[in-house]
């Protein structure tokens, strides 16, 4: 017999006998009555969310500037270019990093610099060399200040993470109101095939392991810059 | 209303002013107390320790003597959640399940009684001290008593309380913990103390006399200027 | 008393000495309970949730053949090649393997409690390959050749300067008492290793049953990295790691990450459903799922403790955990420490030898109170205390509560022997905290309350009368 077999066969011989329902033997402060389905929608005890773009827009921000995320909405292209200008004269870029996208060739034509293109194979250590991986995303989500993206979306999976600062490039009708939505979008858009890699990113890269003390960059970017058009 | 008592063994033997002045504050309120008197031991120093045969063999009399009881007041957290929450898991399985049941459904701890069955927070106490409160933990997580100690704290005469940081600290007493790892059960009632300390206030009040035996006993060994009163106690005061 | 027990009474006694411990931890998780209670605010209902999570759990692990079935189907159709493991040994065995069919020479790890308790490092070491942890906290640890003190902060213990002597002593930097400098020290020297590694090691918090995809939580993207660079990627995951559905992260992911480390949601969540696909720019060309029993099927057959099984490893039960906070990780000589860990090891490593652990808790509750999942911790040690008992009990314990019954069970011998004491305690300073004390072990560091002279039973018969 297999070791898949055995294992499964030991676990259906210690399944036979059932196991109590959760929560029974909780406290009486903390004694929430079991649910007669498995529960299925979670919204309505995660944190709440505001309806209209606006409120979403402004929790995003909120979230944001407590990540320490860059979060900025611009009203079209011309003003997406001043302000992508404007950043990769204030940190001195001299090469990025992207991948073919609407947004994403964009940007890499209105700044004009050398650029590694993640979307066939690339050399690493081109990449980790750049000053900034420029991608696409699946959504934002207001709820958390984080970044939906997948291999498909943001150009594989190292762009987003290697180089120093991660700048996303996001529409307006991609911010989502909460993870639940996030994951609905997920499968809805890759339901019938998966990338190999999706990911929720929330805030730079972060550390607290000396001392609790906060740090940014332990491995990942230093910086997120989000631009929502 | 005809409550029948129950007053832990080491309150019998070590503290009989605590199940006193639960008696004088139930009577002040014009209650009829009865107290079966071959009450000695709820059985939980056998069920924490991991004896639960023994344990059951002391519940079970237990069971007996207050099977035509009413209602069943208790002047301890502890021996409280022992009857209403491990009652059931001692006895899970056993004949005597549903008894066990029946009985936690009667049970109540004192300050929860008069509060959440009775309706009463001002029981007529004058008691002119700064006080701070500890939540002992099976109160606190088995019972549920946080808010119902305060309402009645609230409502003595001349009595200020200031809350610690550790309130819902454990003090370390734990039972037979308390002799199987003394090291560690002196270390979580330091912590207790030193917060308590720095609240300055006269006494630490709580629900459980067993953790306040802990903390005073640690206290007076490393001559902490800290005195403890059961909450039976304050009410009783006039 | 077995060896182990010894070890730990002996670790605990110096431990709870140590103010300078004492006061570090306190203070390091101070920030922690600030942050957690903020962000467990923000849930609009938290009790809820945490029935919820529950709930989910339970269907996971009481159907976990069928969703583990149809966890592997999914990721194995996208190419991914999945190993059973009975054993820690098996699943060491065929890493290593792997490790050896592809010239491994160099491997990334990303934080995964599995691996630790597998002794995943050291058996890949042993066959001569370099091995790096490459969360700080694990870095850190590492380089100091000693165990995670927290699972999820694994070097708390340590202090910047502790932590700048290391970095010079084994890294050649300069001293710096700036944790920004420290963490760009680790920064510059992880890179290196990350672009070099031939094989990503990582495990997982969850495994989607529905979409067939493994769940990586880390905050600094050393999970992303470890996974992204390197050709091989293996993850290790234990079998109960399964979630029924996708959606059902939207709830985990939160409550993870507020219980854990008092954020929101962590900063990467990583989702992985195979090895680099077809028109796919990067990723390893083979990713390795190692899924491992270890014990845990014998936790599942004990239904009263099946709940154990639900744990998501967040260390929110150690954080609360008075016991933990004062003797410390290091001190229970174990991979899981804290409340999970006194639950747990005993059921993995053996109950006679690790009953100890369930044994030393004061039973106070905060542990079941904060778990995100709800898991009756605190009743779990009673019920291995009674399991233990059931096994195998001292004598002369034994006698104590035989006697216990017979004196409380006799309420006449009951007062007899009440009063008894009350004489007997006249005596009692002349023996009182020394070894001949029969309550030595209450006198050496508390005052015992005197016997009263009249007991509440006295004092009702004369009220009766």
């Amino acid at each position: 017999m297999s070791e898949r077999e055995q294992i499964l066969g030991r676990i259906r011989e210690a399944l036979r006998v059932a196991a109590p329902k959760p929560g029974l033997l909780s406290g009486p402060g903390q004694r929430v009555p079991a649910h007669e389905k498995r529960p299925t929608d979670f919204s309505p005890w995660l944190p709440a969310v505001g309806d209209s773009f606006e409120e979403r827009a402004a929790l995003f921000a909120k979230n944001s500037a407590e990540l320490k995320t860059d979060f900025q909405l611009v009203a079209n292209r011309d003003e997406l270019q001043t302000k992508l200008l404007a950043l990769a004269h204030a940190e001195g870029w001299k090469k990025i990093a992207t991948h073919a996208g609407e947004l994403t060739n964009y940007a890499f034509a209105a700044l004009g610099l050398p650029v590694v293109q993640t979307g066939g194979r690339y050399k690493m250590d081109e990449l980790e060399s750049s000053d900034a991986g420029i991608t696409e995303c699946d959504a934002l989500v207001a709820q958390t200040g984080s970044v939906v993206l997948s291999t498909r979306s943001a150009g594989g999976r190292a762009l987003s993470v290697l180089p120093p600062h991660h700048v996303v490039l996001a529409r307006r009708d991609q911010l989502l109101r909460d993870l639940p939505a996030a994951f609905t979008a997920l499968k809805q858009r890759y339901g019938s095939s998966y990338p190999s890699m999706m990911c929720l990113i929330t805030g730079p890269s972060r550390t607290g392991d000396i001392e609790r003390i906060l740090v940014l960059g332990a491995h990942g970017p230093k910086k997120l810059t989000i631009f929502c058009m | 209303m005809k409550i029948s008592l129950f007053i832990p063994c080491f309150i019998d033997a070590c503290y009989p002013q605590v199940g006193i002045s639960m008696v004088k504050v139930l009577e002040r309120l014009g209650h009829q107390v009865e107290y079966p008197e071959e009450f000695t031991c709820c059985g939980q120093p056998a069920f924490n320790s991991g004896y639960w045969d023994e344990a059951r063999a002391v519940a079970e009399k237990v069971l007996a003597m207050y099977r035509s009881a009413e209602i069943i007041v208790g002047v301890s957290g502890s021996c409280g959640a022992m009857m209403m929450t491990f009652y059931k898991e001692l006895f899970h399985g056993t004949p005597l399940e549903a008894e066990a049941k029946a009985h936690a459904a009667k049970v109540w701890e004192f300050s929860d009684f008069l509060v959440t069955k009775l309706g009463v927070t001002d029981v007529g106490a004058k008691f002119p001290a700064k006080v701070t409160f500890h939540d002992g933990c099976h109160g606190l997580r088995e019972v549920g008593l946080k808010k119902q100690p305060r309402a009645l704290l609230a409502k003595v005469q001349g009595l200020e309380l200031v809350e610690m940081d550790a309130a819902e600290s454990c003090c370390g007493f734990g039972g037979t913990f308390s002799v199987k790892f003394p090291m560690i059960s002196t270390a979580m009632g330091e912590v207790k103390c030193d917060s308590a300390l720095k609240t300055n206030a006269d006494y630490i009040v709580s629900c459980d006399s067993s953790c306040l035996m802990h903390i005073q006993g640690l206290a007076d060994r490393q001559k902490k200027p800290l005195r403890t009163m059961h909450l039976a106690e304050v009410l009783a005061k006039q | 008393m077995s060896t182990v027990a010894e070890t730990f009474k002996e670790t605990a006694r110096r431990m709870t000495r140590d103010l300078r411990h004492r006061s570090w931890i306190q203070n390091a998780l101070g920030k922690y309970y600030i942050g957690r209670d903020e962000k467990k605010a923000r849930f609009q209902n938290w009790q809820e949730a945490r029935q919820a999570a529950a709930e989910i759990k339970w269907d996971a692990v009481n159907h976990l053949d069928k969703y583990l079935e149809q966890f592997v189907s999914k990721i194995e159709a996208r190419g991914t090649k999945v190993f059973w493991a009975s054993t820690g040994q098996q699943a060491c065995d065929y890493i290593v393997n792997v490790a050896k069919k592809h010239r491994v020479r160099s491997i990334v790890k990303s934080k995964a409690m599995t691996g630790e308790e597998i002794h995943l490092a050291q058996a890949l070491e042993k066959s001569g390959v370099e091995v790096v942890e490459t969360d700080l906290g694990e870095y850190i640890v590492q380089l100091r050749e000693e165990a995670p003190y927290h699972i999820v902060f694994p070097a708390m213990h340590l202090t910047r300067h502790e932590i700048s002597d290391l970095f010079n002593k084994k890294l050649g930097s300069a001293p710096t008492d700036s944790p920004e400098e420290l963490t760009m020290i680790a920064r510059r020297t992880l890179r290196k290793k990350y672009c070099a590694a031939d094989m990503g090691i990582s495990g997982a918090n969850f495994a989607v049953a529905e979409t067939g995809m493994i769940s990586l939580t880390t905050n600094e993207g050393n999970g992303r990295l470890s996974t992204s660079l390197p050709r091989i990627h293996v993850a290790l995951i234990g079998i109960e790691k399964v979630l029924p559905t996708l959606d059902d992260l939207a709830l985990f992911l939160p409550m993870l990450a507020t219980a854990g480390a008092a954020q929101a949601v962590s900063c990467y969540n990583t989702f992985i459903a195979g090895p680099r696909q077809e028109r796919e720019p990067d990723g390893p060309d083979e990713f390795h799922v190692v899924l491992l029993d270890n014990g845990r099927t014998r936790l599942l057959a004990d239904a009263e403790q099946r709940d154990t099984l639900h744990c998501i490893r967040c260390g929110a039960c150690l954080n609360v955990c008075p016991i933990y906070k004062n003797i410390g990780g290091h001190t229970y000589g174990t991979t899981y420490m804290g409340p999970i860990g006194s639950v747990l090891t005993p059921h993995l490593r053996g109950l006679t030898e690790w009953k100890h652990l369930s044994f030393a808790s004061s039973l106070c509750g905060a542990c079941t109170e904060t778990c995100p999942v709800k898991i009756d911790l605190h009743h779990h040690l009673l019920q291995n205390r009674r399991n233990a008992i059931r096994c195998k009990s001292p004598w002369w314990e034994k006698l104590i509560f035989k006697g216990f019954v017979i004196l409380m069970n006799y309420p006449l011998l009951y007062r007899l022997g009440v009063k008894f004491g009350w004489l007997g305690q006249k005596f009692h300073w002349l023996i009182k905290g020394t070894k001949l004390d029969p309550v030595y072990a209450w006198t050496q560091s508390r005052e015992l309350p005197p016997l009263a002279r009249n007991s509440f039973k006295d004092y009702w018969r004369r009220k009766q009368s």
